[in-house]
């Protein structure tokens, strides 16, 4: 796991703190680790390099020493300096005059144009459009038949070669570029979204080849679709497709993967073309327009809770959620409904991936390694106990206990602590409820000790506050909380 | 801290936070959040399914003059598997780097720019700064050791280095008894399916009997993908229905190999992300039913892009957690992107690289050859 930039800072800041000033070798210290999470990230070295020398710029014009918090200064002009660089202007797409709207997909092998043509198709069918997919990738075999698949699944027709020509797999791209708009014309479609094979950028034949179709198509719209797991080399790539078809934005695939996604900040910063789209998971629907703000947070490997939400909408039953929440901060949640929301975030991946996500959690936590086998302990034992106890932990007695343990294969001790565990987190949430501002604790837990069943409940033993509900609320992106906001 | 309380914590802030966010959407939106109910595990949702392979790309004068050209099918039984150079293949990979390496060479003496420039080149060839910074630590002390004095003598030690940290034996295993089955995994759009088609090839010409098993049953089209390939090496595909079941499909083509007698089994998956739990689990499912019939697993195939950066580790160490992965495929190489992540997962993971992808013919796939590799990466145009 990497380190994140606060974590990376915290070391820095702590020598710092005390010191009247910072020094030119303090900001070099500051500026170095910076390089390192970018370059962790993947960001493109020459763009490090640019960003580097702006955030100097700015750290020593807002004279750092005499910030409150130095460090929280310098994450903040870091945040800043990244969400501008991914932010700028959004694509809006603007529809042809003359239909059909051409969209032209280009790209690496492997980076997702095919499934993520059809997931355009799908995108502009849910605003109203009638797009018609183009396949002129002759070459891979089987890639029209998956894009035919695809598009079945879309509702949504496809344009290509005959069938003999496709399996013959010498087609010519050109004929079925050539031949497309009128198709679309003949059909009724309104927008054209051609999808193309993949291509090295520095083969040239295939780029002259795409070069052509371009050509013939005269997109109004070029998308470059960049796998967000790419390396250094994305800055080249783009620079090679931008030079021969002239892009309007990039598509953004594989993100819900854990990788940074420094790739798509390089692009951006070298071609200048937004990121318009991004894809964001396996179903087809999972593919909306761009947040930059989201992957600046990303970037540096902080907590990251738009998504981390976006996630668990995806995981959850809504109704379901909402009413376990509520039932959560009341303090009436059970260990039944405590069983049901563990299943559904075993489905949003593994735990420790979304801890990273989450913000404001100290390391020492997000490093414990939890793995299934603890998750499929606790299932046991609460599989283990009847309805009753279940509703109600506390009535739990010795020999109840022990008929549990045996009936999970754990011990008497695991059960108490599990039900002493439940009980604070129930105690915890119900006082997030409550509580409009967080409570001044700052009551350190015992690190690494394990927490004795013996007693009742005590005070809580995380070393770190939870969120109130109002922070968090703060922390949505605002497309979640107007209207409209379709993020699904 | 214990794990089970973090565990609850996690799921407490999760379920509070869901649930704000679903107060504050659902209220303008109906119902949102689609779910995957039935995400669970089993055959449910697999990752996404961008074009999961190479391209295989038809010569020129075929694009031109499409009916005097022969198909691939004619072409590729008689075409005579010609074994690429990694230098002439890694041209454009070095370019940059070359220009790095004259950089160096054209100073008199040893100095921090030499190896500031070095540094440079290496993370631009996804080394990634961790690796690169111990293996200039290692070429340093050699450096002093040695008391050497020239550039030259510098980008030698360093090729040493690079070597020493990625020989190791590439042989793919064969089971004692018949038949022996390699498993292909890695995420989406690496190449899997057309690398499987190209070690189809390679065994064929070696006069071994092959059995292609469709197990990416998510794709759309994957399994005919994989047919092209088998038509093309005379090898027997095994699919199942689409959306089935993989283990079961490789179950199957293990006991019909087992059968008709046949070497060697090659097994296909679907690309996955490293973080989706539930199909990480299907994989180590389909990794230990594998092994369940007539024949064995010997090796279990990384298929890795090469210009996948940083997060290559990451996958690299989830995907062997699955599956016991016993070595890596880098394909792609003949691009500009250099698979410098290579490094950081032999020597973090100890999985050496087998064979790498040199272009889109099945003669590119070759077995990986450290001492090549580096020579024709460090090396001046």
């Amino acid at each position: 796991m990497f380190e994140s930039l606060s974590d990376r800072f915290e070391g820095i800041f702590t020598r710092l703190r005390g010191k009247g000033h910072l020094t030119p070798q303090d900001v070099d210290d500051v500026l170095r680790e910076i390089r390192l999470a970018l370059l962790e990230a993947d960001v493109n070295l020459t763009v490090v390099k640019s960003m580097l020398a702006r955030i100097r710029e700015r750290a020593v014009g807002e004279d750092l020493s005499r910030a409150l918090n130095p460090a929280l200064q310098v994450r903040k002009i870091v945040l800043e300096e990244l969400t501008e660089t991914l932010g700028g202007e959004t694509l809006r797409i603007t529809y042809a005059s003359k239909p059909p709207t051409v969209v032209l997909m280009a790209g690496l092998q492997g980076s997702g144009k095919t499934t993520n043509s059809a997931k355009l198709a799908r995108w502009f069918r849910a605003q109203g459009r009638n797009p018609l997919l183009v396949g002129t990738d002759l070459q891979r075999p089987a890639a029209v038949q998956q894009l035919r698949t695809l598009a079945e699944q879309v509702g949504v027709p496809v344009f290509s070669a005959p069938d003999d020509v496709v399996a013959s797999g010498v087609g010519d791209p050109l004929e079925v570029a050539r031949a497309a708009k009128d198709e679309a014309r003949a059909l009724g479609r309104d927008v054209l979204i051609c999808d193309t094979a993949g291509r090295l950028a520095i083969d040239t034949e295939m780029m002259e080849q795409v070069r052509q179709i371009s050509a013939e198509l005269e997109p109004d719209y070029t998308f470059l679709v960049v796998d967000a797991m790419t390396g250094q080399d994305a800055v080249g790539v783009a620079e090679s497709f931008n030079e021969t078809l002239a892009l309007d934005g990039v598509i953004l695939t594989k993100l819900d993967g854990d990788a940074r996604g420094g790739a798509a900040l390089s692009v951006k910063e070298v071609v200048g073309k937004p990121i318009a789209f991004a894809s964001t998971g396996e179903k087809i629907e999972d593919f909306d327009l761009f947040h930059p703000d989201r992957l600046a947070g990303r970037i540096l490997g902080e907590g990251d809770l738009a998504t981390l939400i976006e996630k668990a909408e995806q995981a959850f039953e809504a109704e379901e959620a909402e009413e376990a929440a509520q039932r959560m901060l009341e303090g009436t949640f059970t260990l039944d409904d405590f069983l049901e929301q563990m299943q559904s975030i075993k489905k949003m991946g593994p735990l420790s991936g979304l801890m990273g996500m989450m913000p404001g959690v100290p390391k020492e936590v997000r490093d414990v390694e939890i793995e299934d086998h603890h998750i499929a302990r606790i299932e046991g034992i609460i599989h283990s106990m009847t309805t009753a106890e279940r509703v109600d932990p506390d009535i739990i007695d010795g020999s109840r206990r022990s008929r549990i343990a045996r009936g999970s294969g754990t011990s008497a001790g695991d059960v108490s602590q599990l039900v002493a565990q439940f009980r604070q987190m129930r105690q915890m949430m119900q006082q997030m409820g409550k509580t409009p501002k967080r409570k001044k604790k700052g009551k350190k837990g015992r690190k690494g000790g394990r927490v004795t069943p013996k007693g009742g409940p005590k005070a809580p033993k995380s070393s770190f506050q939870l969120p109130t509900r109002e922070e968090m609320e703060a922390q949505l992106p605002d497309a979640l909380k107007g209207p409209g906001g379709g993020l699904g | 801290m214990d794990p089970i309380f973090v565990v609850l914590i996690v799921l407490a802030i999760v379920i509070v936070g869901g649930g704000v966010a679903f107060v504050a959407t659902s209220r303008d939106r109906g119902a949102p959040g689609e779910v995957g109910a039935g995400g669970d595990g089993g055959s449910t949702a697999l990752a996404e399914p961008p074009g999961d392979t190479l391209v295989e790309e038809t010569p020129p004068e075929a694009l031109e003059a499409p009916e005097g050209a022969p198909t691939p099918e004619d072409r590729a039984p008689t075409e005579e598997l010609v074994r690429p150079s990694f230098r002439e293949r890694l041209a454009k990979a070095r370019s940059t780097f070359s220009g790095y390496v004259t950089s160096v060479l054209s100073r008199s003496e040893i100095s921090e720019e030499s190896y500031e420039e070095l540094e440079e080149a290496l993370i631009l060839a996804d080394v990634g700064i961790g690796p690169t910074q111990e293996l200039l630590d290692s070429v340093r002390s050699t450096v002093k050791e040695r008391k050497l004095t020239t550039n030259a003598e510098l980008i030698e030690v360093l090729r040493a280095e690079m070597k020493l940290r990625l020989e190791a034996p590439t042989e793919l295993v064969r089971s004692e008894e018949s038949p022996t089955i390699w498993l292909f995994v890695g995420v989406n759009g690496v190449g899997k399916t057309t690398t499987i088609g190209k070690v189809g090839r390679r065994l064929a010409d070696e006069g071994a009997s092959v059995v292609m098993a469709a197990g990416d049953t998510f794709r759309a089209a994957a399994a005919e993908q994989l047919g092209t390939w088998a038509d093309r090496c005379g090898a027997e595909l095994v699919r199942g229905a689409e959306g089935g079941d993989p283990s079961s499909v490789i179950f199957d083509a293990v006991e019909a190999a087992a059968a008709r007698s046949a070497d060697v089994v090659l097994a296909d998956t679907a690309g996955r992300l490293h973080t989706k739990t539930n199909l990480m689990d299907e994989l180590a499912k389909v990794r230990r039913v594998a092994d369940k019939g007539s024949g064995s697993v010997t090796e279990v195939l990384l298929v890795l892009d090469a210009t996948t950066g940083q997060n290559g580790l990451n996958q690299a160490r989830q995907f062997a957690e699955a599956t016991d992965v016993t070595g890596v495929v880098l394909t792609k190489l003949d691009g500009s992107a250099k698979g410098g992540i290579v490094f950081a997962i032999r020597s973090e993971l100890g999985l050496p690289v087998k064979l790498v992808g040199l272009g889109e013919t099945a003669a590119d796939l070759v077995d990986f050859d450290a001492d090549e590799f580096v020579e024709a990466l460090v090396a001046v145009d």
